[in-house]
C-alpha cells in the first residue's frame, strides 16, 4: 500500500529585503543582480524568529488543517541546515510544542537543502512499514550569506510541513527515488559562521545533473513522461535553475509556474522545493499529477511522484491561508534590520 | 532563568496550559493548584486547560528602557490580554509597530523565542501574540 500525504502547513515571515537594499550596501547595481537571479524579495526572519520557531508553526498548521490528534504522530524529522543548536535536537523542541511527546521517535535530519525531503522519504518507510501511524516532515531553514556574497541575495527564511500516513490521504506518493554522489558544490566547516561554496560549480555537475538525472529516474520507475504531469516543483535557489531544469526535462513554463515561488520569498533552503509542493497543493484538483523534485548541496536530489486524491477537495475547506495570501502579507525593511534580525553583527561581550 | 524552572514550565510557555476549576468553570492562568472563588474544595479537584491562545488587547505599552536580555528588541510592545476563556496575561505582541496596537483589537499567540541565556545557554522558547489580520 502507498503512502501520501494527510495534511501540510507552511510558515513564511512578515518581513522581506530587496536585492536593491542589499546591493546599495555592498556598491552593487542589486535591481540587476535581483533581475539575473529571477528574485524580487526575500523573506527576513524576525528576530525572535529561528527554524525551531517557524517549524513548530508550519506543523501546527498541518496538524490543525486535518484534525489530527498530537499524540498520533510517531515520529518527526525536522530538516534544516540552520538549527538553532549545534548539539540539542530541534524536533524535540516541535514535539513538545505539539504535544507530540513522550512517545514518539524525533530526529533532525541534515542534507542541505533537501534535509526536509529526506525526512518525508524516512516517514514514508516508517509509515508504510507501519511503526507508527503518522510521521512528520519539515524542512525549515533561516538561511544565511555571508555579507556582500551573492548568496545574500536569496537565502531566505520559511518552514513546510507534511503528515504522511496510509489513509485519508490528499495526495498519494506512487514512487521516491534518490541520486546521491560525493559533490562539494556548496558547505560550511564546523564552528564557520557562514558557507562557502565552488562558484560556478555550483551548477551543471551539481545541481543540474542531479536533479534531472533524479527526474529521468523517476520517469522510467513511474514509467512516466513530463506530459503526464499538471504540476513540476524543483528545489529552487533562484528563478534561473529550476526553470533549466524543467525545460531539460521536458517540462513546460506553465507545469512549473504554480510551484515557482523563489521569486516573492528567495531560497527558503530546506524549505524550498517543500513550500512550492504545498502552494501546488493549494490550487490542484483530484487526480492532478505532480513531479517534486528537491535538491540538497554536497550532492543529492530526491524525487517523489505524486497524485492527488479526492481528498483534497473537503481538505481544502479547512485552509485558512494559502501559500499566495503568505506570500501577499509582507513589510520591507532595511539592510540594518535585516543584519540585525539575522545575528550579522557581533554584539558587546561575543 | 534556570534550567529546571524554565523545565518546569514548558507546558505554560509553549502551549498556554492553564488550570480549570470544574465545580465553578473559572479558567487560570498561569494554571493554579486552588480555585481562588471555590477555596478549599477545591483542592486536588483543578483539572488542566489548555487556552486557545485566542483573545482581545485590553492594554498595551511600548517598551522603550528593557531589562538586559531585552535591549536588542527595543522598542518592542507588551499587552495585557483578555483570553477568550478568561484570564488576562501580559504578552509581547510580536510583527508590529505602534501604530497597529488599539485597545479592542483580536490577537492569537505564536510561538517565538522570548529570552536566551547568553550565547552558548539555553533558548527559552514561548508564546508572543500577533494582531489577528496583518498575520
Ligand atoms: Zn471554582
Amino acid at each position: 500500500m502507498n503512502s501520501g500525504i494527510v495534511s501540510y502547513g507552511a510558515y513564511i515571515p512578515f518581513y522581506r529585503i530587496d536585492p536593491e537594499s542589499i546591493g546599495r550596501q555592498w556598491g552593487r547595481n542589486g535591481a540587476d543582480v535581483g533581475k539575473a537571479l529571477g528574485v524580487k524579495m526575500k523573506s527576513v526572519p524576525a528576530q525572535d524568529e529561528d527554524a525551531a520557531t517557524m517549524a513548530v508553526e508550519a506543523s501546527r498548521c498541518a496538524l490543525k488543517r486535518a484534525g489530527i490528534h498530537p499524540q498520533d504522530i510517531g515520529a518527526i524529522f525536522v530538516g534544516s541546515e540552520s538549527h538553532p543548536y549545534a548539539v540539542k535536537p530541534t524536533a524535540t523542541i516541535v514535539g513538545e510544542a505539539l504535544e507530540a511527546t513522550p512517545g514518539l521517535m524525533a530526529a533532525d535530519m541534515e542534507f542541505a537543502c533537501k534535509a526536509g525531503t529526506a525526512g518525508m522519504q524516512n516517514s514514508m518507510g516508517l509509515v508504510m512499514s507501519k511503526m507508527v501511524k503518522y510521521a512528520l516532515a519539515i524542512g525549515t531553514d533561516t538561511a544565511q550569506g555571508a555579507p556582500g556574497n551573492a548568496l545574500e541575495y536569496t537565502a531566505a527564511a520559511g518552514a513546510a510541513a507534511f503528515i504522511i500516513g496510509l489513509e485519508n490521504t490528499i495526495a498519494t506518493i506512487n514512487h521516491t527515488v534518490s541520486f546521491t554522489t560525493d559533490t562539494p558544490d556548496f558547505w560550511r566547516r564546523g564552528g564557520m559562521k557562514y558557507p562557502s561554496h565552488g562558484g560556478r560549480f555550483t551548477g551543471q555537475p551539481a545541481y543540474f545533473r542531479h536533479v534531472v538525472s533524479c527526474g529521468k529516474e523517476l520517469f522510467s520507475l513511474a514509467g512516466t513522461a513530463p506530459e503526464d504531469y499538471q504540476f513540476a516543483v524543483f528545489h529552487q535557489p533562484n528563478s534561473k535553475f529550476p526553470s533549466k531544469a524543467g525545460k531539460m526535462l521536458g517540462f513546460s513554463q506553465q507545469q512549473l509556474s504554480e510551484g515557482l515561488i523563489v521569486k516573492e520569498i528567495g531560497n527558503t533552503y530546506s524549505a524550498a522545493s517543500m513550500i512550492g509542493l504545498a502552494s501546488v497543493l493549494d490550487n490542484a484538483n483530484p487526480g492532478d499529477r505532480i513531479l517534486l523534485v528537491s535538491y540538497g548541496s554536497g550532492a543529492g536530489a530526491d524525487g517523489f511522484d505524486i497524485t492527488v486524491t479526492p481528498g483534497i477537495e473537503t481538505f481544502r475547506k479547512g485552509i485558512n491561508k494559502t501559500i499566495r495570501e503568505w506570500i501577499s502579507n509582507y513589510q520591507l525593511v532595511d539592510y540594518g534590520t535585516y543584519a540585525k534580525n539575522l545575528k550579522k553583527y557581533k554584539m558587546e561581550g561575543e | 532563568m534556570t534550567i529546571p524552572r524554565f523545565w518546569r514550565e514548558i507546558p505554560i510557555r509553549y502551549n498556554l496550559m492553564g488550570s480549570k476549576c470544574p465545580l465553578c468553570g473559572t479558567v487560570f492562568f498561569p494554571p493554579k493548584e486552588i480555585c481562588k472563588i471555590c477555596r478549599r474544595v477545591s483542592i486536588d479537584q483543578m483539572i488542566h486547560e489548555k487556552l486557545s491562545g485566542r483573545g482581545t488587547i485590553l492594554t498595551h505599552t511600548t517598551v522603550h528602557e528593557a531589562p538586559t536580555d531585552f535591549e536588542s528588541q527595543v522598542p518592542y510592545y507588551l499587552a495585557i490580554i483578555e483570553l477568550d476563556e478568561g484570564p488576562s496575561v501580559l504578552g509581547q505582541i510580536a510583527d508590529c509597530t505602534n501604530g497597529d496596537l488599539a485597545i479592542g483589537k483580536r490577537v492569537h499567540s505564536v510561538f517565538r523565542r522570548v529570552s536566551e541565556d547568553g550565547v552558548s545557554g539555553t533558548i527559552h522558547y514561548g508564546y508572543k501574540f500577533v494582531l489577528d489580520h496583518s498575520r
